[in-house]
């Protein structure tokens, strides 16, 4: 079995950003400003699960500048046997589509990978897009939504899988290799162990640029076909909170209920 | 390149809420850009559908119907729409950011080679370019995107557009083949667990939300009594799946689901960044909340401060007595 697990460093969950000509910055008084996204947590857990089950490789994948090999210490401390940094100048600026390629390209390098796991979405951009668009440049079945690997023969090359949808669940199976795409319910990540944070700190991940890949088409802010120039600020929620008081519950709840029926709400 | 297309979901013969909210949004850019709007049907036994759309106020239909293509599967879905779309040139295509739509897009965006667009909230026209108005870095800011060149793929958020209305209007359905044989599709779908019937909290109008001051799983029960009097849906906090007082497919938030009624009642919330980032959007919010400083009051139009297992149940009756009325 050889798993790529495709992670991505992103900003955390309680930083606050500033936005000036359309630049977007940000910082985490509280923690650390840049963490391993939240989503890929889930992945890495499922990756290292198989591992445990069935034996053989697990890689952790990104796409990303030099502070994101912090991303893939962490996947290292988790349990990762490997981990790939792939970066170039050239691939600043790539739109979800641009990666996909840069992704797909970076697997075919590793060679002989059954399954690719990424997590449900990076929480910077929240598209979610670059899972099935790395399965489409693979030409591999795309798998998203997965809450359960049910069973996996990776002699047999079949894969089955629950998926965990708005309308519902389905159990589907498919022919590996495959990309699958973890939601929250796979399992809880588990915490970096003592060694493995040592092991991670000492490790030196390798790096690879546009010249040791073959990209099939275009990366980098040239080729992305989506402009994102025009980002700014929430406008602020027009009003303060109106609290309502009353002498009793029931007349709070009367005076309320007035007030959600003059909305037009109900 | 003309034309604005709409991949439409159906089910149990009825065109779903975000496909009328599709259909609703289509019409409006088909009519800012001055060209067509199409529906894409697919599925088996569809007929029923299809003439829906134009109902609905699509000016063609173009539909699919094998037992190839009953379930939803991108790689029977993706090349149909690539294929036609490598053909017909259309300007736009637009698709729900729901589970399934947004596989879809995607993959067939990355088969033309062509931009997408995420979760839209707003449409506006410039020539023959659409900007859409997303959320990212969820929801602490905006963006407005557009694609640059060739077909502009885009996917709308649920309850961001005003559904299409009956209309009255009918016309020919264009039949067409599916893309792919079934020997060629890798994926079977062996079970299906559909959870209609229940309220969906995408396309709910109002939710009911509980967090950790519900204080256990009993606690959720007159979060629901208020939910079922008002015809809500109940959302909950993480601290609340954590706990495990309810399942997951109930979390609101960055790691849950992204909702936007028309009316959000937080009870027992204390409105974490990453609880807000999956309501902020909300029409109106309510907070019910014993801790007058918590920061979900920032956020919310109204706020009562007190014990929410008075409160709730006391709203419950209030609106019970009016709604009888
Ligand atoms: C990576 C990451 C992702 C996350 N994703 C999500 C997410 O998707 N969704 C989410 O919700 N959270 C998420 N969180 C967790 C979030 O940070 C908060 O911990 C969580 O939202 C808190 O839930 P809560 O408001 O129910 O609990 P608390 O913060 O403990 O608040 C409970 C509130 O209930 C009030 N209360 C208690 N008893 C009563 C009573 N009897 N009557 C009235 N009020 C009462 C208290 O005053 C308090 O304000 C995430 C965190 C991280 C790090
Ligand atoms: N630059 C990247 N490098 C590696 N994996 C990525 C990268 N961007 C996104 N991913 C993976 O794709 C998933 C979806 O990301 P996104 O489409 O950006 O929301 C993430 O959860 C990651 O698993």
């Amino acid at each position: 079995m050889k798993v790529v697990v495709c992670i991505k460093q992103t900003p955390s969950t309680t930083a606050v950003f500033t936005v000036e000509n359309g630049q977007v910055t940000w910082d985490d008084p509280g923690g650390k400003p840049l963490v391993l996204n939240p989503w890929d947590e889930y992945a890495v857990e499922e990756a290292l699960r198989l591992q445990e089950e069935s034996g053989g490789d697990t890689i952790a994948l990104t796409m990303g500048p030099d502070s994101s090999q912090d991303a893939l210490k962490s996947c290292l401390a988790m349990g990762c046997g490997e981990a790939v940094q792939v970066w170039d100048d050239a691939f600043n600026g790539s739109d979800t589509l641009g990666t996909a390629r840069i992704l797909a390209a970076s697997i075919k390098k590793i060679s002989d990978v059954d399954l690719a796991i990424f997590g449900r979405q990076a929480i910077d951009g929240d598209t979610g897009q670059t899972i099935v668009q790395t399965a489409q440049k693979l030409g591999w079945t795309p798998l998203t939504f997965v809450s359960k690997i049910k069973a996996v023969d990776f002699d047999e090359g079949t894969i089955t899988v629950e998926r965990q949808l708005d309308d519902g669940r389905e159990t589907v199976s498919a022919r590996l290799p495959a990309v699958i795409g973890v939601v929250k319910e796979i399992g809880e990540p588990r915490y970096p162990s003592f060694m493995g944070i040592r092991k991670a700190n000492r490790a030196t991940i390798p790096q690879w640029s546009a010249a040791d890949l073959e990209i099939g088409g275009g990366t980098g802010a040239a080729a992305s076909k989506v402009d994102w120039s025009n980002i700014y600020g929430l406008p602020p929620r027009d009003t303060a909170v109106d609290f309502i008081e009353g002498e009793t519950t029931e007349e709070k709840a009367r005076l309320l209920v007035d007030k959600l029926f003059e909305e037009k709400v109900l | 390149m003309s034309g604005v297309w709409a991949w439409i979901e159906h089910q149990d013969g009825e065109i779903a809420a975000i496909g009328r909210e599709l259909i609703g949004a289509g019409r409006n850019g088909a009519d800012s850009l001055e060209e067509p709007l199409t529906a894409l049907i697919f599925g088996h036994d569809i007929a029923g559908v299809a003439n829906q759309a134009f109902d609905l106020g699509a000016d063609a239909v173009i539909a699919a119907d094998d037992l190839s293509l009953a379930q939803v599967r991108v790689e029977a879905y993706g090349p149909l729409i690539a294929d036609l779309a490598r053909e017909r040139q259309p300007s736009v295509i637009l698709a729900g950011a729901t589970t399934r739509g947004r596989d879809l897009a995607a993959w067939v965006a990355a088969d033309l080679d062509a931009g997408l667009v995420a979760d839209g909230i707003a449409l506006s026209f410039d020539s023959d370019r659409v900007i859409v108005t997303r959320p990212v870095y969820a929801g602490k800011l905006m963006a407005d995107v557009f694609v640059t060149e060739g077909p502009q793929l885009i996917t709308l958020r649920s309850r961001a557009f005003a559904p299409a209305e009956p209309t009255g209007k009918s016309g020919d359905v264009e039949w067409v083949q599916p893309a792919i044989a079934e020997d060629e599709i890798s994926t079977q779908v062996m079970a299906v667990e559909s959870s209609a019937g229940t309220v969906s909290l995408a396309d709910a109008n109002v939710i009911v939300s509980g967090g950790r001051g519900v204080g256990g799983p009993e606690g959720f029960e007159p979060i629901k009594e208020l939910a079922d009097v008002i015809g809500g849906a109940v959302g909950a906090s993480r601290a609340a799946v954590d706990a495990g007082w309810i399942p997951y497919d109930y979390q609101v938030g960055q790691t849950g689901k992204t909702v936007s009624p028309d009316l959000y009642i937080a009870c027992g919330i204390s409105g974490a960044i990453q609880h807000q980032a999956g309501m902020r959007t909300s029409k109106v919010i309510v907070a019910i909340n014993k801790d007058q400083d918590a920061p979900i009051f920032k956020l919310a139009s109204y706020g009562i401060v007190g014990d929410l297992f008075e409160i709730v149940p006391a709203l419950t009756a209030e609106f019970t007595r009016r709604l009888g009325e």
